[in-house]
């Protein structure tokens, strides 16, 4: 294994995410923060919503954000370079297995998810508070969790990235991504669908809701969320899952 | 070492994808599909290509478009892989050890895909670091690449607002970087103006007195008749010529080209062309031009200046070729490589 290339690219995707950050910043989290202050800050301040819905909302929030982050790192530079632009052939042709290229891009859109999910907390903190109720009890285990989800996000985007033609990134986001948030308890918990109970068991398919409950489950326990085993088995499955079929797609786009 | 390049009947069949709107790929609302299996189109792009290209030599792949050339150039690189038939960049197997044959080998594509993300500069440094060097010697290389290229004043500047020309010269430094035994430039001088084509060339002819092996790929028989040692003509995926340029220009019957412009155009006048002593054919070119095929040259100037003041029209240029590469393609395909 080449390691010199390898970080290299790495050294490289770096470089553009910092040419880019402020309209990366923009583009995570503009739209989840403002979520945040209408649902959690306006709604609940005018009573709409109960106060204990601040601490249900954030661990959602963190997850759009990460999931949002991973998708559009690795996704969008995948369908733009392997098509129009071509210009993912200079890393194809170093001197280093095809398939590190695409672990490169992983590693690279879990390293931004796990940042936008840490910048996520301070500034919802601040645009909720008082009544969080943030209580990570386990860290480490807060971490594990935390590093599945930024994983999925990448993994989820180079699957995604290796699958869509550049026509189709409109429907990404329409049939994919907008469902995937809807139905993935970003913005309720699992439980609240027990009044809906085959919708309830139909969302297990989605892997974000493993993600959320997950989060859930680590940033505010005092909530009900989906068992924590349950949580990483599906993050793990989903983990395997996606970068088994984005490997296949990536060398199937890389050489004709 | 230095690195030579060999093909062993080499096959490549495409089975193109149906198309999107047939409702196979991505998301699609086009009618359903018909019951049973559709066989899949199938497009052979080579075959049975075997060459031998020596350590140190400029080769040229000469060919019209869709001839092959750069799917050869492809299945070399490791981008395209090949139906059957063996590859091989010095002694390595191009297939059983890619990454050793990517560190031997720059390459050129045809289309510019540069890294739109990186400026000029970043460019030629970040390629220079995927191949390993080192930060010094990166930065010295990169520096001397963007002079020898005329892009110094643009080197910071992302590239994305370059012209074509830039970007092709700028993807030539970008394959030099690192220095490779082995360089293949697919249709290099494509788009280029005249004055950029010769800096290309003579950059090339410097690269290859350093020792290296080039293949090229061209329709431009100007540029395979200037660079090249030896050649290969190719068309529907098969050799159909290999040797010198000179050898092979000696072996077409007559041919000769002579390039005529008139005031007007005249289909009479053309017809009239294509029934003299030794005229193999007449085409009819833009701008009121014709091309006279013929197995003589000078002695015709003046019968055509005759049929031409009968006919009423000016005979405004004439321009003879010597027998040349595009008469050996004609010779042998029926085709003009320009077609």
């Amino acid at each position: 294994m080449n390691w010199k290339a390898f970080f290299a690219m790495l050294g490289r995707d770096a470089h553009v995410a910092r040419r880019n950050f402020v309209a990366l910043l923009f583009q995570t989290f503009l739209q989840p923060l403002m979520f945040v202050f209408i649902f959690g800050r306006v709604m609940v301040g005018s009573g709409y919503m109960p106060p204990s819905y601040k601490g249900q909302l954030l661990p959602g929030i963190m997850a759009i954000c990460m999931v949002g982050t991973g998708i559009w790192a690795v996704a969008m530079p995948l369908i733009a370079e392997f098509q129009f632009t071509r210009e993912i052939e200079d890393r194809l042709l170093a001197p280093m297995e095809i398939s590190w290229l695409a672990i490169e891009k992983v590693v690279a859109g879990t390293l931004q998810a796990l940042a936008a999910g840490f910048m996520v907390i301070p500034a919802a903190w601040l645009l909720l508070r008082p009544g969080v109720g943030l209580n990570i009890t386990h860290p480490l285990l807060f971490a594990v969790v935390a590093l599945l989800v930024a994983l999925f996000s990448a993994t989820g985007g180079l699957a995604l990235g290796c699958s869509m033609q550049q026509t189709h990134i409109g429907l990404m986001f329409s049939l994919v991504v907008a469902p995937m948030i809807f139905f993935g308890c970003t913005y309720y918990p699992w439980s609240a669908l027990e009044k809906f109970p085959i919708l309830q068991k139909a969302v297990l398919v989605n892997p974000l809701v493993y993600a959320s409950e997950g989060l859930r489950g680590t940033m505010v326990p005092q909530f009900s969320h989906l068992p924590l085993p349950a949580v990483l088995g599906g993050l793990v499955f989903f983990n395997v899952l996606l970068l088994a079929f984005g490997l296949s797609k990536f060398h199937g786009k890389s050489v004709t | 070492m230095v690195a030579g390049i060999r093909t062993v009947d080499l096959r490549k069949v495409f089975t193109s994808a149906p198309p999107v709107a047939a409702g196979t790929g991505g998301f699609s609302f086009g009618p359903p599909k018909a019951k049973g299996k559709q066989p899949k189109p199938e497009i052979v792009a080579l075959d049975g290509i075997s060459l031998d290209i020596l350590p140190g030599e400029i080769f040229c792949l000469l060919g019209p478009n869709g001839a092959g050339k750069s799917t050869t150039v492809g299945v070399l690189t490791t981008r395209v892989r090949p139906t059957s038939g063996q590859a091989f960049i010095g002694e390595h197997d191009v297939w059983q050890t890619q990454v050793a044959v990517k560190r031997l080998i720059g390459v050129v594509a045809q289309r510019p895909n540069l890294d739109f993300s990186l400026t000029a500069r970043e460019i030629l440094t970040f390629h220079g670091a995927y191949f390993g060097l080192s930060s010094s010697e990166r930065a010295k290389r990169a520096e001397s690449l963007l002079e020898r290229f005329k892009l110094t004043d643009r080197a910071d500047q992302m590239v994305r607002g370059f012209s074509g020309g830039m970007m092709q010269r700028l993807s030539i430094a970008r394959a030099m970087m690192h220095d490779p035994q082995v360089l293949f430039l697919d249709e290099p001088s494509a788009g280029l103006d005249p004055q950029t084509r010769l800096l290309l060339w003579e950059i090339v002819r410097e690269y290859n007195h350093s020792g290296k092996t080039i293949l090229l790929t061209t329709h431009n028989m100007e540029e395979a008749d200037a660079l090249c040692k030896r050649l290969a003509i190719i068309d529907h995926g098969r050799v159909i010529a290999l040797g010198t340029p000179q050898e092979l220009k000696a072996s077409v019957p007559g041919g000769y080209l002579l390039r005529l412009r008139f005031g007007i155009h005249s289909s009479e006048l053309l017809q009239r062309l294509q029934g003299l002593a030794g005229v193999r054919e007449v085409r009819a070119t833009d701008g009121n031009g014709a091309d006279l095929y013929a197995d003589r040259s000078g002695s015709l100037i003046a019968e055509v200046a005759n049929l031409a003041a009968n006919a009423g029209v000016e005979l405004c240029d004439v321009h003879i070729s010597e027998p040349s590469l595009e008469n050996l393609f004609l010779h042998h395909t029926g085709r003009s490589l320009r077609e």
